[in-house]
């Protein structure tokens, strides 16, 4: 059994003319970001099978540019609030890598104390805020957030991410139609993977209504923007981080990529039949890493060395992540009823 | 008058008699001080609602209000319970203190994913690192054809939920005073009003005062039997211990105020000099507050009770419009006379 291809990529790939107007420094840091976020992913894989991350978790491998596009144009005191696929857009704003997988081995030194697992990573110190692993559970949170950040005048933006069946959610609209309303500085991140779990969005929304022209029709400033593109999403969200620090209101941006793996655990389960190999294979080929390594290096800009170099910093960084996870300690049971009442 | 209005005004509990300087407001007007208050001495605090700036001002709880204290601290919002739960969580977890108002605990079910999964468990899920300071506030409707949708009181579906606090005040006083109480909490607070406790008048200090939250009250001390339960249905307890039917009969009558927590320590202290229990609440009596005061004296109180737990609450239907049909619903005198009797006997 073998199922159509339903999505094919309709961008334009990386081409020279994304890098005109960036340092050299800033597209490098780019790179080496979503490299890093891929090489965790992977590893986070490749040692899943030996059931010691007794936590479920979402990969998010072949998305990586829109966590990195996005959170590189925020500012650390900006915030975000992620969905059940939490791992990129941890990293990308600046979560602690060892607090991450000490939460995925469920250790007391754990990001949320081992109460969280993978679908509730926070760093409240670099901006994110809380996730969700009810979908869209956090998007009216963001724009609470929101508006205490307008009643208090902080000058904050507040992210939210979310997937393509996010807007699938009463939740989503209503929060959205209250962020028009009230013009909250908050940007909406809706990660279009065209799956949720095994379900294609043929047989959750209507065709040809696309998902940014909904929010537009809510009042919201909106963009369509290719998610396996780090530069381009970085400017979209840039431009939208602007807007909306300058009291312009709410945006949304469909950023569409495509998840490599399946909805959760490790491996590529497209062979099920609920999706097109092709499918997957030729999204493959619009790797959001891959594709910006090849043209930094057509540039001239990154050369073997420099990506050695790369490569092993953040092997060597995850093999301290891992081992400091592995070595400390399991949480005590008392744990299970502290926080929750506040003093 | 209609009828309806004449009918809410002759079920309000007649008001306690006052030492002489008290002042005697109603229990609207009370709850509206309240607001006023924590507006006045906090500037985190801000009230929202469907309708809280519309004439009728939420029973009159804000009449007045956003004239006051301006439209960004008293403002009116769309119909979508959900997300208006989760922007107060929101707006809590970065230090505000939002008071969401509704209309009936009805259009609370519209809110459980953002109050169960989200407001009650933000603060256990990251470790302390954020508190939720939010009042969620809502009036049980009972009466004139409210019905099935209009009437329920559903404290008991959220009595089991870790990080809720679930108030029911009884009396005008005690209605500010926790009002006040839940505002200064760091947890979200859930207080379900009574409709028909809404017209009645007390003594009610002026300023700023604050009910516990987790601590029952005696309204009467006795020897026959311990009364224990909240809001509307306590007061017709006391009117069923007052009337001829249950003459001779003394009992300890417990107004939890609070219902999660639960003050067990007055319960089982009462029960222990009693030996007879008597669970009285607006709720539904299975899986309810009834079961659970029940559950706790059987389980720690055994020893101490001389006669089976009783309880009343409502039964297992939902609540039905017409008049008639809500005579034979709900408990009234009479039949809180009977239980207790039968109780006694």
């Amino acid at each position: 059994m073998s199922a159509p291809v339903r999505y094919s990529y309709a961008g334009t790939g990386y081409s020279p003319g994304d890098l005109s107007g960036y340092a050299p420094e800033f597209l490098l840091r780019l790179y080496r970001e979503m490299l890093r976020i891929r090489r965790i992913e992977e590893r986070i894989e490749a040692r899943y099978h030996e059931d010691q991350m007794k936590s479920p978790i979402h990969l998010v491998i072949g998305q990586e540019a829109i966590s990195v596009g996005a959170c590189s144009a925020l500012a650390r005191e900006d915030a975000i609030y992620l969905s059940h696929r939490t791992h990129g857009n941890y990293l990308a704003k600046g979560g602690d890598l060892k607090a991450m997988m000490s939460e995925l081995y469920c250790r007391k030194n754990g990001c949320a104390g081992s109460v969280g697992g993978s679908m509730h990573l926070f760093d409240v110190d670099a901006g994110v805020a809380g996730s969700s692993a009810i979908v869209a559970g956090s998007v009216p949170i963001a724009v609470g957030h929101a508006l205490a950040a307008q009643q208090r005048g902080t000058g904050q933006v507040v992210g939210v991410f979310f997937g393509d069946a996010g807007v699938e959610e009463g939740v989503f609209w209503e929060s959205l139609n209250f962020a028009v309303l009230h013009q909250l500085p908050v940007l909406f991140f809706c990660e279009n993977n065209f799956y949720s779990v095994c379900s294609p969005l043929t047989v959750r929304q209507p065709e040809g209504v696309e998902i940014h022209r909904k929010a537009t029709a809510f009042g919201a400033n909106t963009m369509l923007v290719d998610g396996t593109n780090v530069l381009r999403v970085h400017g979209a969200v840039r431009s939208a981080v602007a807007a909306a620090r300058a009291g312009r209101g709410p945006q949304f941006l469909e950023l569409q990529a495509y998840r490599w793996r399946g909805h959760g655990g490790a491996g590529d389960d497209s062979k099920s039949g609920y999706r097109s190999t092709d499918e997957a294979a030729q999204w493959r080929q619009y790797c959001p890493v891959a594709g910006f390594g090849d043209l930094l290096r057509a540039q001239g800009l990154l050369d073997p060395d420099l990506h050695e170099n790369m490569e092993s910093g953040i092997a060597a960084e995850i093999d301290a992540a891992f081992e400091h996870a592995i070595n400390s300690p399991d949480p005590d049971p008392e744990e299970i009823t502290r926080f929750v009442y506040s003093p | 008058m209609p009828w309806s209005e004449a009918f809410l005004r002759s079920q309000a509990a007649p008001a306690a008699p006052t030492a002489a300087g008290e002042r005697v407001i109603s229990y609207t007007h009370a709850l509206a001080e309240a607001l006023a208050l924590a507006l006045e001495i906090d500037p985190r605090v801000f009230v929202l609602g469907q309708g809280v700036n519309d004439p009728v001002g939420m029973f009159g709880l804000t009449t007045g209000l956003a004239a006051r204290f301006g439209a960004r601290r008293v403002f009116d919002t769309p119909l979508s319970e959900d997300a208006m739960t989760g922007i107060c969580t929101g707006a809590a977890m970065q230090g505000q203190r939002p008071v969401l108002l509704h209309n009936r605990p009805d259009f609370l079910l519209l809110t459980f994913s953002q109050l169960v999964n989200h407001a009650a468990k933000v603060h256990y899920m990251d470790r302390g690192r954020h508190r939720v300071p939010m009042v969620v506030w809502a009036a049980i409707g009972r009466g004139w054809g409210s019905g099935p949708q209009h009437s329920q009181a559903i404290h008991g579906l959220l009595l089991s939920v870790p990080g809720l606090k679930l108030v029911l005040p009884g009396t005008p006083h005690d209605a500010k005073g926790l009002m006040l109480a839940a505002i200064a909490d760091n947890n979200p607070v859930v207080i379900l009003e009574h409709r028909w406790l809404m017209k009645a008048s007390a003594a009610v200090p002026e300023g700023i005062y604050r009910v516990p939250i987790g601590k029952g009250v005696y309204r009467r001390r006795g020897s026959d039997l311990s009364i224990v339960g909240t809001s509307h249905t306590l007061h017709l307890a006391l009117r069923a211990l007052d009337s001829a039917a249950c003459a001779g009969i003394s009992a300890d009558v417990i107004d939890l105020r609070t219902v999660k927590p639960l003050d067990e320590d007055i319960i089982l202290e009462s029960v222990a000099r009693t030996g007879r229990l008597l669970v009285v609440d607006p709720g539904w009596s299975l899986g309810g507050v009834c079961a659970e005061v029940g559950c706790l004296v059987a389980e720690r109180g055994f020893d101490l009770l001389r006669a089976p737990i009783r309880r009343v609450g409502l039964p297992d239907a939902p609540a039905p419009a017409g008049f008639a049909l809500e005579q034979a619903y709900y408990p009234n005198e009479v039949t809180l006379a009977a239980a207790i009797r039968g109780l006694c006997g």
